[in-house]
């Protein structure tokens, strides 16, 4: 089967005062349509880069993004971005908010009515229906993210990206959203890269767990495939073998094989005393 | 039965009036109402008793009550020349009638009253005088703020000379503006006077900017994010500045647009009592030259008046602010 979406040897380098800092290097990954992939890694090494090269927000120094035959050139609705913090326009509701992108991407295809009835559907996926004439600010965190969701989907785009959806919010909330996404994943079998910190997350909803080295010249070191059958119930598998599995094996790849040593920044104090120790 | 409900801030008085008052609602009371008149009748004893111990060569300065009475009198004397003018118009139209009938081929000739304007016509013409100022500064400063917001190369070349033009007083321009209007607006059937275009073009010039510079930095504040968005929705350039940076630059836009409307009301006031322009600051003028006993506590009154017309400006600026902008948060008080 050929790939919907296919990386080949993305490479990025930034040009830096300090001269030139290689973010990425033979980034290599193909995947196919309808699969959740999750992106780990420690912070800092160039997860959100490789999504801003898919969503063509960036462009890639060395190799290429194909989508669907397609070479990406520039961002567009058919890879639709969910943000980390909601991106939504705070002057306008959550329908508003929606509207728009509903009518920037369906605006010759779709009457005013369907494109009305198009706006709620995606809502209502969402379980926003009973707010949807609120503006963000009149909403929690948790709700700003299933309207960031619904725009996204409301787009129809052949990959979700979605840039840590769900890292600024508090856990209960995180579990009621992962249902929520697993719920539409499966109804709409949307093609969803996901970048996440947390494994427990990206075990319970990714088909494959892509893991990340650390930068500099940062790529792909391991891509885990979790075959764990669908519907998921995060209770059940709490004691599940292959979730443990699974969940170890990402946890020594970020924790022993690419563990992030960040030296600790010593106080003035402890180096004289080390200084006069030395002496 | 029929239950009032009263908005919050009157919520103290209705207390009172019950006789039910709570420490809060005193509180209140006092912030909303028992401070503010304490302030102002300490300033005016002070007023009082400054203004005995001051002595000009046209008699005492003016107290409280000396400005009240001259307030007074500047109603009573715009209610004569109204009357003045009814009459005129009447007598006018008595005459026409006659000779009308007398002569039905004559083409009666209309004379317009010619009454030198009171103190109430002058604030007219300068409220009028400084909103087309105001109007014509924010047509020009919003699309350009709009412009240099965006580009960076706009913004590099247009920067010093804002930055030049800036601080410029209204006083340097008059000549130039006086002198260009003489110059360029020669017409037999002038629609407006020309002492309303040299005014209204002074306050354009010099209240734009606070309005330019707050546009501009209201659109290069524009979030990534937001920004983001736009370019995965693929908007337009058009879409992209309706749809995202306008209403993103609101509420800075707003601040600029209430910062110059309180330059452009200073700058008309000079403006028109240096160039003899119709308006307030010409009566102030006229009543220094006049030099009478009462000159003093009649510009008195208008410097009180120009106050009031300045602030009641700003809370007209401040509502239609709270009225636009989203950002509930960013409306000052």
């Amino acid at each position: 089967m050929k790939a919907l979406l296919e990386l080949s040897n993305v490479g990025m380098k930034f040009d830096t005062p300090k001269g030139q800092f290689e973010a990425l290097k033979d980034v290599n990954l193909k995947i196919e349509s309808g699969e959740f992939v999750s992106l780990i890694g420690h912070s800092g090494c160039g997860k959100s880069t490789v999504l801003n090269i898919v969503a063509g927000l960036l462009q890639a120094t060395d190799g290429g993004v194909i989508l669907d035959k397609h070479e990406v050139t520039e961002p567009g609705p058919e890879r639709a971005v969910v943000f980390q913090n909601h991106s939504l326009l705070p002057w306008l509701t959550a329908f508003e908010n929606v509207e728009l992108a509903v009518k920037q991407v369906f605006k010759k295809t779709k009457s005013k009515t369907e494109i009305r009835d198009w706006v709620e559907h995606n809502l209502e996926l969402v379980h926003m229906a009973h707010a949807m004439h609120k503006k963000p600010d009149e909403i929690s965190g948790g709700m700003k993210q299933r309207v960031g969701i619904a725009r996204a989907l409301a787009m129809q785009p052949q990959v979700l990206l979605m840039d840590e959806p769900f890292g600024a919010l508090d856990a209960l909330t995180r579990a009621h959203l992962q249902d929520s996404l697993m719920e539409i994943h499966a109804q709409l079998g949307t093609t969803v890269i996901m970048i996440t910190h947390d494994v427990d997350e990206a075990v319970l909803l990714s088909d494959r767990i892509v893991m990340m080295t650390n930068g500099p010249s940062a790529t792909i070191g391991e891509i885990l495939d979790v075959d764990i059958p669908r519907p998921r119930d995060r209770l059940a598998l709490a004691d599940d073998a292959t979730f443990v599995r699974c969940r170890q094996q990402v946890l020594q790849f970020l924790y022993e094989k690419q563990r992030k040593v960040e030296p600790m920044p010593k106080r003035n104090s402890e180096n004289a005393e080390a200084a006069r120790k030395r002496a | 039965m029929v239950t009032l409900t009263f908005p919050t801030w009157m919520e103290p008085y209705r207390a009172l009036a019950t006789g039910k008052m709570t420490g809060d609602q005193w509180q209140a009371l006092l912030r909303q109402l028992i401070w503010p008149v304490m302030g102002i009748a300490t300033f005016l004893l002070l007023w009082q008793l400054a203004a005995q111990r001051i002595d000009t060569s046209l008699g005492q300065f003016p107290g409280p009550v000396d400005v009240w009475e001259q307030a007074g009198s500047l109603v009573d004397e715009h209610q004569a020349s109204r009357a003045k003018e009814a009459a005129f118009h009447e007598r006018q139209e008595k005459y026409i009638a006659s000779r009308l009938q007398q002569q039905p081929e004559w083409e009666p000739v209309y004379r317009s009253y010619t009454g030198a304007p009171t103190f109430f016509d002058q604030i007219g013409t300068s409220l009028i005088t400084v909103m087309s100022g105001f109007l014509l500064a924010s047509a020009i400063a919003i699309p350009l703020g709009i412009v240099i917001g965006l580009s960076s190369t706009a913004h590099a070349a247009m920067n010093p000379l804002i930055q030049l033009f800036k601080p410029v007083s209204p006083l340097a321009w008059l000549p130039l503006v006086t002198m260009v209007v003489s110059a360029v607006y020669v017409t037999d059937d002038p629609l407006v006077a020309k002492s309303f275009l040299t005014s209204m073009f002074t306050v354009s010039l010099c209240c734009l900017w606070p309005t330019l510079m707050n546009t501009s930095v209201g659109v290069t504040s524009v979030s990534q994010d937001l920004t983001n968005v736009s370019m995965v929705l693929r908007l337009n350039a058009l879409s992209h500045v309706r749809k995202i940076v306008l209403p993103s630059a609101l509420p800075m836009m707003f601040t600029g647009l209430r910062l110059s409307l309180g330059i452009a009301w200073m700058v008309l006031i000079a403006a028109e009592m240096l160039a003899q322009n119709p308006g307030l600051g010409k009566f102030v003028w006229d009543e220094f030259q006049n030099g009478s006993s009462q000159s003093l506590g009649r510009i008195m009154v208008a410097v009180i008046v120009i106050g009031l017309i300045g602030f009641l400006l700003d809370r007209l600026m401040l509502m239609l602010q709270r009225a636009l902008v989203w950002d509930k948060s960013s409306v000052q008080r």
